[in-house]
């Protein structure tokens, strides 16, 4: 067992245990976007920083590749951690405006301008698509392709590969190819409609927001 | 077709078919057509037994390899630092003016394709631009044009118009 | 040619290499570094060649092709043995001459000499040039002296000495405590003790025994080329400090990552490596000793980012180089899960050295913190561009005034930037920082692998800023967000601002961006790349301001706050600009004064590149 404090509190977790799942387990909700439970840990999206303290100094780190450590000291909520995923989802946003999941997440993170020139690039690269074909369904037909700013997800020559077997997963668990964001004009990069008005709670049993937003906000199961 | 596919499978075995070894098998392919077609890459992943799309993904991560075929001159303008700051820019810009088109493409009459480079070394000499071997130094844009037309004369590389052709 | 068996067989055939060396036979060397190459080195050794036949002096002189003599600003250089005169600028018609005057009569040349442009005086010798003087070349001085593809000049000079001495009189334990001892620091940009780095990688469980070593060839950075150099012409001198690692890790493998546009350095690393299985330094049973080690010559596949050790070894195992999080240590898990230990060209190329003349000798040269030399490519707005190998704690002033030689066409230094597209720009006010790896990172720079490039009153830094990050664009894996998002929207505020369409706001979002995509990186791409624009805002703000509220670049470098226009006083209506004007935006009669439509002119500067009469001025 190695024991690690959370947002000041302790506690010990079996080897081996990221610290977004130590910390989930303390009821910490961290925001993650390319993690999924089941899937291996890619470390893409950087929206699951962590401070980590180490004496006087710090560092962010993702804290779904991060395993933890005996003595390890981790702010999930400090000023730090939060600014540098703010500046984040407004990246995520500015190259996606219409996924609904993002503009929630920005929604709760109480960004109100998307500062950057908007480039709808319809992906966010998070890799969850890939890795549930190769890991889940053992198939392997989509990857990367690409690299920097010209990388995205895609299938050999965009063709249909012979190992696909339409199950359909790809899309299911992407987090932006579901129900996107209707409204029509995007205010300074954000939906301007229901949920920028209040922010909106997150469900603990939420698989990354399928369910409509309507003018009453979120449904919030617990 | 099935002397391409023997030629890749030589190839392939010269490595052991080792999967580690995917990106030495691909730029030996790619030396050997000048590009890397279709066909090839369907053969590398056949043989290595590697998703099609692990070889792909390989294939345009890397800047060596070239998907489509090339043209029969390669115009490589440095873009490092130091050819930077002594100018080189505005002697890419009138490279791509002079033969139209972007840097990574090739002309319609497959004669030219743009390349750029991050730093050949060759720093004394900047801006620097490198038409197939040669190098050519000191560059401005006033030079390109009489490099290019040098290079306009020259005839056609028959092996490569071949290779052209057949894909 | 025999194998060797023992350290007494390497000392008995070094012995008969030097006994048949004549010292006062004449010989022609010849800089065959890529940059001479560019100069076209190969047509005037094939000159000297046939020159030499023609005479029929085949027999009495000698012909040798070696490293990068890294003053590539005065190439193609040549040196003539024994008296080693120095010539430069040397071209295929100077080749008879040199035979007739300075090998059969022993006259010197004088139009082929260096001419100090500041005291006027001639220097016959290397020594006597001051780009020389002040270097000490401890790494690299050999390269002049070797042509790299006859191993028997390394053994000549000395080679495969360390390995032998280690092999046979010290412990493993015992080479990693030298190495300690002389302090020793990664050349290749993070500045890790290499001593505590072999030590980490011998220490760690490996259930099967196995453990890897890399030598990391992927010189990536622009405008650097000091590896490329020692790879080209001097070859054994890294699979040397190679094996002495590997002894003194306990590693029987090894591989060698080399960047793919370096076709020269992978043609003479390949002939070394041979050259060393057939003499025994390298393979089974190495000198006799029992010891095993095995190299590989890997090519790279044309990625920065594999320049990245986890990276190159993603590579390596035949993936895209894609870095993986920092927290798994490469001594431990590295190369397929093994313990690796990965090193930069300059740092194994500095062991055998340490080795030979001790660590108490090498920690004398050098700073606090940073102990021996460090190989520089110093390029840009100089006048002796080349590689320099100076002390650590040299200041900027000594290398670019003293060696470098100062700015040319008499214009005003600005900045000097430092460690690759992820280091930083210094301005004048640091010019006499001791150059050494913590006083570079406290000025918000970086050592990294030793690139220098000077610029001038002419260099727009907001530009020189757009350029690193548009760079580091194009090469980001584009794994991460902050990276692959983040720099792709600094570059998109970076080019508003050099073309005139920046907001107030614009340096201060920079600025918070920089700092998250610092912070917030998978690797030290991400973790390094918003350098260049940090440090070009905290120097050079005033450049920002001038572009975003004056819509001025003071430079005169970007385009769209520029204008160009003929003096009037100056143009003497010759025509040439007219002719040259792609837009047809120049007009004028003959022998008048012309004048620039600006509605037309697309900025190529054409005109202003051919205008003899410099009538053509940039406002």
């Amino acid at each position: 067992m190695v024991e690690l404090t959370i947002d000041g509190i302790k506690t010990r977790v079996s080897e081996g245990t990221t610290v977004l799942e130590a910390a989930s387990e303390m009821g910490i909700t961290i925001p993650t976007l390319c993690y999924y439970h089941g899937l291996s840990c890619y470390g893409e999206c950087r929206v699951c920083l962590v401070e980590v303290v180490k004496g006087d100094r710090s560092s962010l780190e993702a804290s779904c590749t991060l395993p933890v450590e005996q003595g390890q000291v981790i702010l999930t909520d400090s000023e730090k951690a939060r600014k540098a995923r703010k500046v984040i989802v407004e990246l995520l946003l500015a190259s996606c405006p219409n996924s609904k999941t993002l503009q929630d997440m920005a929604a709760n993170m109480g960004i109100n301008k998307i500062r950057f020139k908007i480039k709808d690039r319809g992906c966010i690269l998070c890799g969850r698509c890939v890795r549930y074909c190769k890991e889940q369904m053992k198939s392997g037909g989509i990857g990367f392709v690409g690299r920097g700013t010209s990388r995205r997800v895609a299938t050999a020559f965009d063709v249909t590969p012979e190992e696909c077997r339409n199950c359909g997963g790809c899309e299911w668990i992407c987090p932006v190819c579901e129900k996107a964001c209707m409204a029509e004009s995007l205010i300074d990069g954000l939906c301007g409609g229901c949920q920028n008005l209040a922010p909106v709670e997150t469900c603990l049993v939420c698989t990354g927001c399928s369910e409509s937003v309507g003018p009453q906000g979120h449904r919030v199961y617990k | 077709m099935v002397n391409d596919y023997e030629k890749v499978k030589a190839i392939v075995d010269r490595y052991g078919g080792k999967h580690a070894s995917v990106i030495a098998i691909l730029q030996d392919v790619q030396s050997e057509y000048h590009y890397l077609p279709e066909h090839a890459l369907r053969a590398v992943a056949g043989q290595l037994r590697l998703p099609l799309i692990q070889v792909c993904g390989v294939a345009t991560f890397f800047k060596a390899f070239s998907l489509k075929p090339r043209g029969e001159h390669t115009v490589t303008v440095c873009l490092g630092t130091a050819c930077h700051v002594r100018g080189a820019p505005a002697v890419l810009d009138e490279a791509k003016r002079q033969l139209g088109i972007e840097p990574g493409n090739t002309t319609d009459d497959m004669r030219f394709t743009l390349e750029t480079v991050n730093c050949l070394g060759a720093c004394a000499l900047g801006p620097i631009v490198v038409v197939d071997d040669e190098y050519q130094g000191q560059m401005g844009p006033r030079k390109v044009k009489k490099v290019l037309n040098k290079y306009k004369k020259t005839p056609r590389d028959r092996r490569h118009a071949e290779i052209v052709v057949s894909s | 040619m025999q194998r060797l068996w023992s350290a007494v067989e390497l000392e008995k055939l070094r012995g008969r290499i030097l006994s048949q060396r004549k010292p006062e036979k004449p010989c022609i060397s010849i800089c065959g570094g890529t940059g001479c190459h560019a100069y076209g080195c190969e047509d005037i050794a094939k000159a000297f060649k046939n020159e030499i036949k023609r005479q029929g002096l085949s027999k009495q002189v000698e012909l040798k092709v070696t490293g990068c003599h890294g003053f590539c600003e005065r190439g193609p250089l040549i040196v003539v043995y024994p008296q080693k005169i120095f010539y430069q600028r040397v071209s295929s018609d100077d080749v008879s001459e040199v035979i007739a005057e300075t090998i059969i009569k022993g006259n010197i040349i004088d139009r082929l000499l260096y001419v100090d442009p500041v005291s006027g005086e001639k220097a016959q010798f290397e020594k006597d040039v001051p780009f020389y003087k002040r270097q000490q070349r401890l790494v690299f001085g050999n390269n002049g002296l070797i042509d790299p593809t006859n191993i028997e000049d390394y053994l000549a000079t000395g080679g495969y000495s360390a390995l032998s001495q280690v092999l046979f009189n010290m412990q493993p334990e015992e080479v990693i405590e030298e190495i300690k001892k002389s302090d020793l620091r990664g050349r290749g940009g993070g500045g890790f003790p290499t001593g505590r780095k072999w030590e980490s990688c011998r220490n760690a469980p490996s259930a099967d025994g196995i453990r890897y070593v890399i030598c990391n060839a992927d010189e990536g950075d622009p405008g650097a080329y000091m590896d490329r150099s020692l790879l080209e012409g001097n070859p054994h001198s890294i699979l040397e400090g190679m094996v002495i690692g590997a002894y003194a890790m306990g590693t029987h493998d090894g591989y060698v990552y080399v960047r793919l546009e370096y076709p020269l350095a992978l043609k003479n690393l390949g002939i070394a490596l041979g050259q060393a299985r057939e003499y025994g330094f390298i393979g089974q049973n190495i000198l006799g000793s029992g010891f095993d080690f095995n190299v590989k010559i890997s090519r790279g596949g044309g990625a920065f980012i594999c320049g990245e050790s986890t990276a190159l070894m993603a590579s390596l195992e035949g993936r895209v180089g894609e870095p993986r999080p920092k927290h798994i240590h490469t001594a431990l898990q590295g190369l397929y899960g093994k313990p690796t230990n990965l090193n930069n060209v300059e740092t194994w190329a500095n062991v055998p050295l340490i080795i030979n003349r001790g660590a108490d000798w090498y920690s004398q040269i050098g700073t606090d913190g940073s102990k021996g030399t460090k190989i520089f490519s110093l390029v840009g707005k100089i006048n002796n561009t080349g590689l320099v190998e100076v002390p650590m704690g040299i200041t900027l002033r000594e290398i670019i005034y003293d060696i470098g030689g100062g700015i040319p066409h008499g214009k005003k230094f600005k900045a000097v930037q430092t460690g690759g597209p992820s280091g930083g720009c210094l301005p004048e006010s640091l010019i006499d920082l001791p150059v050494d790896f913590d006083r570079l990172t406290k000025a918000g720079s970086i050592m990294g692998s030793g690139g220098m490039i000077v610029m001038d009153e002419g260099t727009c830094m907001v530009d020189i800023a757009r350029y690193f990050v548009q760079f580091l664009t194009g090469e980001s894996c584009g794994k991460c967000v902050p990276c692959r998002e983040g720099l792709d929207r600094m570059l998109d505020i970076l080019t508003d601002i050099t073309e005139g369409k920046g907001k107030e706001e614009d340096i201060e979002l920079l600025e918070e961006i920089g700092g998250v995509i610092k912070e917030a990186s998978l690797c030290a791409l991400g973790g390094t790349a918003p350098n260049p624009v940090l440090s070009t805002i905290r120097y050079f703000r005033d450049e920002y301001e001038a572009h975003v509220r004056e819509r001025r670049c003071p430079a005169g470098v970007c385009k769209a706050l520029i204008t160009l226009v003929i003096d009037v006083e100056k143009c003497t209506g010759c025509q040439v600009c007219a002719r040259e004007c792609p837009q047809g935006a120049l007009s004028g009669e003959k022998k008048k004064p012309h004048i620039i439509d600006q509605e037309k002119c697309i900025k190529c500067g054409l005109c202003h590149d051919s205008c003899k009469f410099d009538a053509v001025i940039i406002l």
